[in-house]
């Protein structure tokens, strides 16, 4: 067994965020992480990180700019919170040496960004999250913090009380991908999960083939709710083969998109008058996936985002990896021609309910970054958002869990914070199937004294590994198949009730198929066909968590649109949809939005860009 | 338990599973559906890869298994060889993780050159394709190296930004010209892939040298104006002691392979330079 006060799962910006300041507050802190640090898919976040540094700009008005983003459904607290606290995590980046792009008195650059009323997005060329991901891990080794690499947490170790309230944490199970081992890290402190998006639910994703949403699917089956997880982000600007992100910086510099007929139908047809390219990334998302459906589409697929009239230096100076991206993704060269654009899956905005200090409402539980919920996205996250999120309650949860007295938190969690029951017409009951004691499929922890769960839950994560490597059945490739392609098909940017009945048919169908899922490869030295299998359960639980969600919600809010539902109803639904595994049996409900923030109550407006 | 699988070692050619043997396991079902995948495709290419397993009868005999894949334009390395996992052989055992040239994840040997499979367009190879893991470092399994040498290198070099003094107040930021941030740009974007260190005779002959990579990590902080000129001194130590700067032969295996285009013998001999001028003394 490992022992550490801190453990953090996943290495990304907002675990290596945690760690530093867990660290910093005096934890012995551990990272553990299916990846080695930089292999982590904020690396892969092109577009920058949003500020209010300029003595013009404020801290209200970013806030104000997140919430409108949000479609009011983000929570004031939260929202406040981060925008306070943003600044002088960027300035921290500095100070670590973060390689900004400049302006000529050397002061980090800050350019436009979607849905933001000031240039406040700092980046470093068009490559912000790779050289975010280098510096903190610079930072981390400087600093000597532990890291277990290419471990794999499969399991939480929590106490099974009936009331996810009274559970506790007190530790994570391991997989050695290296040597097969798979042992305890027990945690005095708490654990913070930090895993990242689930991406990986649908076949045309931004996302990494790693973005499997484990923490969202491990917090979820030990307690902890998962929040708004219908509120997907599909990132208007993806290549179509393969769905690598273009970035909404390119459009800040001037992109222009195109459609078919070679009209710049932001504003030819009318979708976003004021902003054009840049409005909020669901609107641009629904105009290109309109504009294709009513046959002005590119090949009935795409539209053109054209860069050239930006000039090759400037293209060079600021956009020069996109150029690497499109030639060797598209084969297009951006200087030349127009580069093919359309929606792809990018970013989850719901997750694992927390409060702002990071934590679930299992004690001991943390969750930060993509993977959480505080929730400051609401219904629709605002480019250059994501990583000034992680590091702002990536910071605050390592602080957290790390005994820093951080004051009563104003963000309700867990079952008691319920407002409203809700139900929905499934077509197919969702959750558990069959035995729960089927060492594949079980997950609970029985109450003993700290060590003794975790040693019980070491076990059972034994026995899971051994059933799978040593029974024959189904490859998990057909079964994550079947899920990515009915959500991609039925629970896109536009949603239709029969629709995502019928992608919960065929989730339904896929954990079915998944009772008889086996490992081919026997072996325990680097087993990714046993990583995958393990994964593949993770991916099935988000979609069904993703598809249950976009039933429930009868309305038109940010990145969520329903074909029955065309409008925002907020007399109904400015609240936020909740989903408790229940032991197996998950069970929706609702909690309010709060919309009192630290100087000012939003009111809701119209969201016109 | 594992084997150095050498640049100059003659591996047994003749694959020893062919690809109709692979197919003979899988269910009717996935046959029928490679069948139509294969018929349908423009053309297919026939993949060879390198395969061992420390642990398993029978792949614990470096070999080479063949695959027959379905082409598509736009179709990389890293695309086939997820084709022939998920649809020939589930146990075939690779690194990757973004499919975008960041992560740095799936450096491979193909067709003798080392090459990021994700950026690797199968159009622009001569077939069959040869895959094999990266030389001069332990295969841990397939395709999988065991990165952790690399590592250490880069971690030698004191990885982190160390500035003279930060400036007062809270938010306020250091300054850094625009000049000063283009000379280091080029050698930030390293993503740890360790294709330049495979590729280096120097590194192959001499297990402590640092390396290119671990050598552009310290051009990176030696040249920022931001470092007082103490810590540059102490970084130049660091780089010219034997294993260092000076083993580096100018061959420019390095700079080929690097898949973000940074010129990494050309930041070695920049170090060269920097180390000269630290040394001299004039009486």
């Amino acid at each position: 067994m490992y022992q550490h006060d801190v453990i953090v799962v996943g290495a990304g910006g907002a675990g290596l965020r945690a760690a530093i300041a867990a660290h910093e507050e005096g934890a012995d802190v551990a990272l553990v992480s299916k990846l080695h640090p930089v292999r982590s898919h904020t690396g892969a976040a092109e577009g920058g990180i949003n500020a209010a540094l300029h003595p013009e700009d404020s801290w209200e008005l970013h806030a104000y700019d997140t919430m409108k983003g949000s479609d009011y459904l983000g929570d004031a607290p939260a929202i406040d919170t981060f925008a306070k606290q943003a600044p002088e995590e960027v300035i921290q980046l500095e100070h670590w040496g973060m390689p900004f792009s400049r302006e000529e008195d050397g002061t980090v650059s800050q350019r436009p960004f979607g849905g933001l009323s000031h240039p406040r997005t700092t980046y470093a060329g068009a490559e912000t999250g790779h050289h975010l991901l280098h510096t903190m891990y610079e930072q981390v080794v400087k600093r000597g913090i532990e890291v277990y690499e290419e471990w794999y947490v499969t399991r939480l170790a929590v106490t099974d009380h009936d009331n996810p309230e009274d559970r506790e944490c007190y530790g994570a199970v391991g997989y050695d991908i290296k040597t097969g081992e798979v042992n305890g890290f027990y945690a005095s402190d708490g654990v913070i999960l930090a895993t990242g998006g689930n991406g990986q639910a649908f076949d045309h994703t931004t996302n990494a083939i790693a973005n499997t949403g484990d923490g969202q699917a491990m917090a979820y089956r030990a307690g902890a709710p998962v929040e708004d997880m219908e509120f997907v982000q599909f990132h208007p600007t993806t290549l179509p083969s393969t769905g690598v992100l273009i970035s909404e910086g390119v459009r800040g510099e001037g992109g222009i998109l195109y459609n078919g007929e070679e009209e710049r139908f932001m504003f030819e047809h009318g979708y976003a008058n004021n902003e054009g390219e840049l409005a909020s990334r669901d609107v641009v998302s629904r105009a290109e996936l309109t504009e294709v459906n009513e046959g002005r589409g590119i090949n009935d697929e795409y539209v053109h985002l054209d860069m050239r009239h930006l000039g090759e230096e400037r293209i060079l100076d600021r956009l020069e990896n996109i150029l690497h991206l499109a030639e060797d993704f598209e084969g297009v060269d951006g200087l030349d021609e127009p580069m093919p654009v359309k929606p792809g899956q990018h970013y989850q905005m719901g997750g694992i309910e927390v409060n702002e200090h990071g934590e679930t409402c299992v004690s001991g539980l943390y969750a930060a970054g993509e993977c959480a919920c505080v929730s400051m996205h609401g219904s629709n996250r605002l480019g250059g958002n994501a990583l000034p999120e992680l590091l702002v309650f990536g910071s605050r949860a390592g602080k957290h869990a790390a005994g820093a007295d951080m004051g009563d938190p104003e963000i309700p969690t867990g079952p008691s914070a319920e407002s409203e029951d809700g139900a929905i017409e499934s077509p197919v009951e969702p959750g558990t199937i069959g035995d729960r004691a089927d060492p594949v499929l079980s997950d609970g922890g029985a109450v003993a004294s700290p060590e003794e769960l975790l040693e019980s839950a070491v076990e059972k994560e034994r026995e899971r590994v051994d059933t799978l490597l040593e029974r024959d059945g189904v490859n998990h490739a057909e079964v994550r198949e079947k899920v990515q392609k009915t959500m991609t098909e039925n629970v896109n940017v536009f949603r239709e009730e029969s629709n995502i009945k019928q992608a919960l048919r065929d989730i339904r169908e896929a954990r079915e198929q998944y009772q008889h899922v086996g490992v081919a490869d026997a072996s325990r030295t680097y087993n990714t066909d046993l990583i995958h299998t393990i994964e593949t359960r993770n991916v099935i639980d988000n979609a069904e968590a993703i598809a249950i969600g976009a039933l429930a919600r009868e309305e038109f809010r940010g990145a969520h649109w329903r074909q029955q539902y065309q409008e925002r109803r907020d007399d109904e639904w400015l609240k936020h949809t909740m989903l408790s595994w229940n032991d197996g049996t998950p069970n929706l409900y609702y909690k309010p939005v709060i919309l009192e923030g630290h100087e000012q109550t939003y009111e809701p407006k119209v969201r016109s860009y | 338990m594992s084997t150095q699988l050498e640049q100059e070692t003659e591996i047994e050619e003749e694959p020893t599973e062919s690809r109709e043997s692979v197919a003979e396991r899988l269910s009717e079902k996935r046959r029928e559906q490679i069948q139509e995948d294969l018929d349908t495709a423009e053309k297919t290419i026939q993949l060879k890869v390198f395969r061992y397993d420390p642990e398993i009868e029978g792949k614990m005999e470096p070999r080479f298994d063949s695959f027959t894949v379905p082409f598509h334009k736009g179709m990389t390395v890293l695309d086939a060889l997820i084709y022939a996992r998920d649809r020939y052989d589930s146990s075939l055992t690779f690194r990757h993780s973004c499919r975008q040239a960041v992560c740095g994840s799936d450096a491979l040997f193909v067709n003798g050159q080392q090459r990021l499979g994700c950026k690797t367009q199968l159009g622009d190879l001569e077939h069959p394709i040869r895959i094999e893991p990266l030389p001069h470092q332990d295969v841990v399994k397939d395709l999988v190296v065991d990165m952790q040498h690399f590592y250490d290198q880069m971690e030698a070099v004191e990885p982190y930004f160390d500035p003279d003094e930060l400036p007062e107040g809270e938010l306020e930021e250091q300054r850094q010209t625009p000049e000063n941030r283009e000379k280091v740009k080029l050698s930030t974007r390293c993503i740890w892939c360790g294709a330049c260190m495979s590729s280096c005779n120097i590194a192959a002959g001499d297990n402590e040298y640092l390396g290119p990579a671990a050598i552009n990590k310290a051009y990176r902080f030696a040249m920022d104006e931001r470092e007082g000129t103490d810590r540059k001194k102490e970084r130049l130590r660091i780089v010219e002691q034997e294993h260092g700067v000076w083993r580096c032969q100018t061959q420019f295996s390095c700079t080929e392979v690097c898949p973000k285009d940074i010129p990494l013998t050309e930041h070695i001999q920049a170090l060269k330079r920097e180390s000269i001028k630290n040394n001299l003394k004039f009486w």
